[in-house]
């Protein structure tokens, strides 16, 4: 019985691709192969908008160009929506780090700017302004704060998982702006704007953006000397590679959860504050405008790294608002400009796995048929 | 049996990024015979039989079975020619009885259980296997677990069997059992892969050795034609002394006591029953045991990683002389604030001990970076450290900023174990300190821990491999599901001794 194994003639297929882990890319090779996907990824979307629209190539690019950067309005708006997504993905990093995945940066956000929003509208009349802007700061971190803080203290203490918990609590903000909205404007058409929201506009420096851009630049400085030089980045770092050797050299885990998402909460709810009180003097449930989203991606393309987000983002922002320059000056519709961010979305993020991984074509496979032929 | 080999490698070849792990191995296992592969971690004789068994695949080279060239780019390629892995680690599911087990995933269309059981018996009264093919796996013992997986592939018709390190998780009395079968299935003309780095083993079961060192296939010899000093020479490739000085304990004082503790894992079920015993300055104590037998628990009791029922944990202040400290339910942080120079090496170093992904400078800095008030960190100290132990301890990495994930097994030790003595502490605990070691880097680990214990600190150091617990340690405390079923001295003791106290509680429960 134990004898009926036969060694019989098996098709069988050798692997064509061999897919290996790269030890470690040089530098120059690593930047080499992002900036040939983003290249490649523009060419696309050139070849593309030519299907579809018929027209010259470098006038797709030109325009994608101009969107970001033609005139100085454009600029400072480039460099506004840069610094907005780079705070958040700051916000995020934080939590990022502790391998604690915020993906509730959305609904941090809009709680910073529904708690900025209710200041500068219920007490924006009876308090100086000075201090308007101050309550409506601290208001807002502590709004954002809370908002990281729950979903840290359920996981902290009954484990639930955090990526549903934060994803949830961003409905909860949306619902409760338009709670907001409906109960501030009596007139039933549910915008606050400028009109109503006339105090605590934050002071206008050079550009009614720059403010807001020093903030995030400052912001980004400290962000990346809290994660690489204090006690307290060393200590997210422990948590995040190894929970166990946080607990073998004694640091209070659930303490290290709590006090970074309170961070990573009121950083996003910082940014909250800026739209409302510096840019939009104004709220709608799209204030967030999905940079919560978007700002996990700008974490993870640049390795968590502060400064490198700074390009990803700009990168980001740049490819938007090109996309959306394209569609409009050729006359497309609306969609078209999301399905350019995508493909060059998809370029950048694809590029990834070149960096990480080789590709082997099986060569030899050829000559072992051969062999095997001649065996038989 | 035909002149043919049964397996036959040649020129194979397996990268992994820029590591080799096998160049050009050739090697070839006889019909009716068992063969050792010898090498020290990281030789490239797991990812060799992985080959074999279809788990990777040959970047280059060719197999053969019984002559015919074959390509097994799959498990079930590998089974449909006759070749059988046991893994180190079972892939069984427990709540199914062995039977069940067997049967897993066998093909034929129909499920006859009771046939099957016949089939079993059959192969288990034919090799002399012990197996009641109705037993539940979570019922059941390491080494029953290991009989179901070695029937499981004969059960398919395996003609050729790997073993990973089969003995690693047996006591004495079971290899020997577990030895007589090999034996057996030999005599039946079945061939045999055994893969093991303890020297005795291989001398005492294997018809013939093939070494590997560094991924190269260094030479394969007939058993009976070598010895232990020359094997070692052909795996290290260098000549190395075997010894371990071991020096009379000076005036040891107890340092630590622990009495009656009582220890409940998340699963309800009880991890240490009534442990007591004492640590003193100046000596090595060994805790022996099956794997999982407590022993972590046990540690990390002490370390203040571990709720207990109940029990204590008394330490006695040398610098105040003799003042008794109890320990029990203080956190690391609150030990550390007594005054306690605890230092404890543990089992699972890249994933406890150290964090892989940080450099050696960081990973210093894990035990002392909490020192002072400042809100930033202060890497200088740790610095000094890193370059301090790399250079004493001849750590090999290319600096203090390469992350310790990237650095050898042995390296990795160092690093741990260069940290945890540089606290100057009164007790160290080390739990498997040389498991997956190579055998430098183990004497080296050695030596550390018999300078500690020479300048009067309580070593407490776990082991797995009996014949260096024999002659490292001054006293041997035997750990049998979380019940202390022995003190031994270590300088009059025997290995059987040891091994028969390891399995005591088990034999009471089945009594």
């Amino acid at each position: 019985m134990k004898n009926d194994v036969k060694v019989k003639e098996k098709k069988t297929h050798e692997p064509l691709i061999h897919i290996t882990k790269r030890a470690a890319l040089p530098l120059s090779q690593a930047i080499l192969i992002r900036v040939v996907a983003i290249l490649a990824s523009l060419l696309f979307c050139g070849v593309i908008t030519i299907f579809v629209t018929g027209d010259n190539p470098f006038s797709v690019y030109a325009t994608i160009f101009d969107g970001a950067f033609g005139t100085s309005v454009r600029i400072w708006r480039t460099l506004l929506e840069t610094a907005m997504l780079l705070a958040v993905a700051l916000a995020l990093t934080t939590a990022f780090k502790m391998r604690f995945w915020n993906i509730g940066g959305e609904g941090q956000i809009l709680i910073g700017a529904l708690a900025t929003a209710v200041c500068m509208f219920y007490i924006g009349n009876s308090v100086p302004r000075w201090a308007l802007i101050l309550i409506m700061l601290v208001t807002a971190l502590i709004a954002g704060a809370v908002w990281g803080l729950l979903p840290a203290f359920f996981k902290a203490h009954f484990g639930t998982n955090e990526t549903l918990f934060t994803l949830m609590m961003n409905y909860v903000s949306i619902q409760l702006v338009r709670f907001f909205l409906n109960v501030a404007d009596k007139s039933g058409q549910s915008t606050i704007g400028p009109t109503e929201l006339t105090h605590g506009w934050l002071p206008e420096i050079i550009h009614p953006y720059f403010l807001s851009i020093l903030v995030v630049a400052v912001l980004t400085v400290v962000i990346y000397i809290y994660l690489k030089y204090t006690k307290h980045g060393y200590e997210i770092s422990v948590v995040g590679e190894s929970e166990n050797t946080a607990r073998y050299i004694g640091i209070n885990v659930k303490k290290v959860m709590l006090r970074t998402m309170a961070i990573s909460g009121a950083i996003c709810a910082l940014v909250g504050f800026l739209l409302v009180g510096g840019t939009h003097h104004g709220i709608t449930t799209s204030t967030a405008d999905s940079r919560g989203f978007t700002a996990i991606m700008v974490s993870w393309l640049a390795h968590f790294n502060p400064f490198m987000m700074v390009l990803t983002s700009a990168l980001i922002i740049f490819m938007a608002h090109g996309a959306e320059e394209v569609s409009s000056v050729f006359g497309l519709n609306a969609s078209f400009a999301d399905i350019l961010t995508g493909i060059i979305l998809f370029f950048i993020i694809g590029c990834e796995f070149f960096v990480n991984y080789q590709l082997h074509v099986n060569r030899k496979k050829k000559n072992l048929a051969d062999e095997a032929k001649e065996v038989a | 049996m035909s002149n043919v080999p049964a397996l036959e490698l040649k020129g194979i070849t397996k990268r992994f990024g820029e590591v080799v792990a096998n160049r050009d191995v050739d090697l070839d296992v006889r019909h009716g015979e068992i063969l050792a592969i010898l090498g020290e971690n990281g030789s490239g004789k797991t990812t060799l039989m992985n080959m074999i068994s279809g788990i990777y695949f040959p970047d280059e080279g060719e197999i053969f079975i019984d002559g015919a060239p074959v390509t097994i780019a799959s498990p079930k390629d590998a089974f449909s020619y006759g070749i059988g892995m046991i893994h180190q680690h079972f892939k069984l599911i427990d709540v199914f009885t062995a039977a069940e087990n067997i049967v897993l995933g066998i093909e034929d269309g129909k499920y006859d259980l009771k046939r099957a059981t016949e089939r079993i018996a059959e192969i288990t009264a034919r090799y002399g296997f012990e197996l009641d093919p109705k037993k539940k796996i979570y019922d059941m013992a390491v080494s029953e677990k290991q009989t179901v997986e070695i029937i499981k592939v004969l059960y398919r018709g395996a003609e050729i069997l790997i073993l990973d390190e089969p003995t690693a998780v047996l006591t004495p009395q079971e290899t020997q059992k577990l030895f007589a079968v090999l034996r057996k299935m030999r005599d039946d003309g079945k061939s045999i892969i055994i893969i093991t780095h303890k020297m005795h083993e291989v001398l005492s079961i294997s018809d013939r050795v093939a070494v590997l060192r560094r991924g190269e296939h260094i030479a394969t010899v007939n058993t009976a034609e070598t010895n232990e000093g020359a094997l070692t020479e052909m795996m290290v490739g260098k000549k190395v002394s075997l010894n371990i000085a071991r020096s009379e304990p000076k005036e040891p004082l107890d340092r630590l006591v622990v009495r009656g503790l009582n220890c409940v894992n998340r699963e309800g079920v009880k991890v240490l029953d009534n442990v007591s015993f004492e640590a003193r300055s100046g000596e090595i104590l060994g805790i022996a045991g099956i794997a999982g037998s407590g022993q972590r628990e046990l540690l990390e009791a002490i370390a203040g990683l571990q709720k207990l029922e109940n029990g204590e944990i008394l330490y006695y202040d040398p610098k105040a002389g003799g003042e008794e400290v109890n320990l029990r339910d203080k956190t690391p942080v609150q030990i550390r604030d007594l005054g306690v120079r605890l230092s404890f090496v543990p089992e699972d170093r890249l994933g406890m001990g150290l964090v892989g992904n940080m450099d050696i400078t960081d990973n210093m800095m894990l035990r002392s970076y909490r020192v002072g008030h400042s809100f930033f960190v202060d890497r200088k100290p740790p610095h000094e450290l890193a370059e301090r132990i790399i250079d004493e301890l001849e750590v090999v990495t290319p600096g203090t900023t390469t992350p310790v994930r990237r650095l050898s097994g042995g390296n990795v030790q160092k690093v741990l174990v260069g940290r945890e003595i540089a606290a100057a502490p009164t007790v160290l605990m080390a739990a498997y300190p040389v498991r997956g070691l190579d055998i430098n880097s183990s004497y080296t680990i050695y030596h550390l821990l018999n300078r500690q214990k020479e300048s009067g600190v309580a070593v407490i150091f776990v082991g797995e491999d009996l014949d260096v617990l024999l002659e490292l340690c001054d006293r041997i405390l035997v750990i049998g599901s979380g019940v202390i079923t022995g003190t031994l001295d270590a300088r009059k003791t025997t290995k059987e001794e040891v091994g028969y106290l390891m399995t005591a509680t088990e034999r009471r429960e089945e009594a």
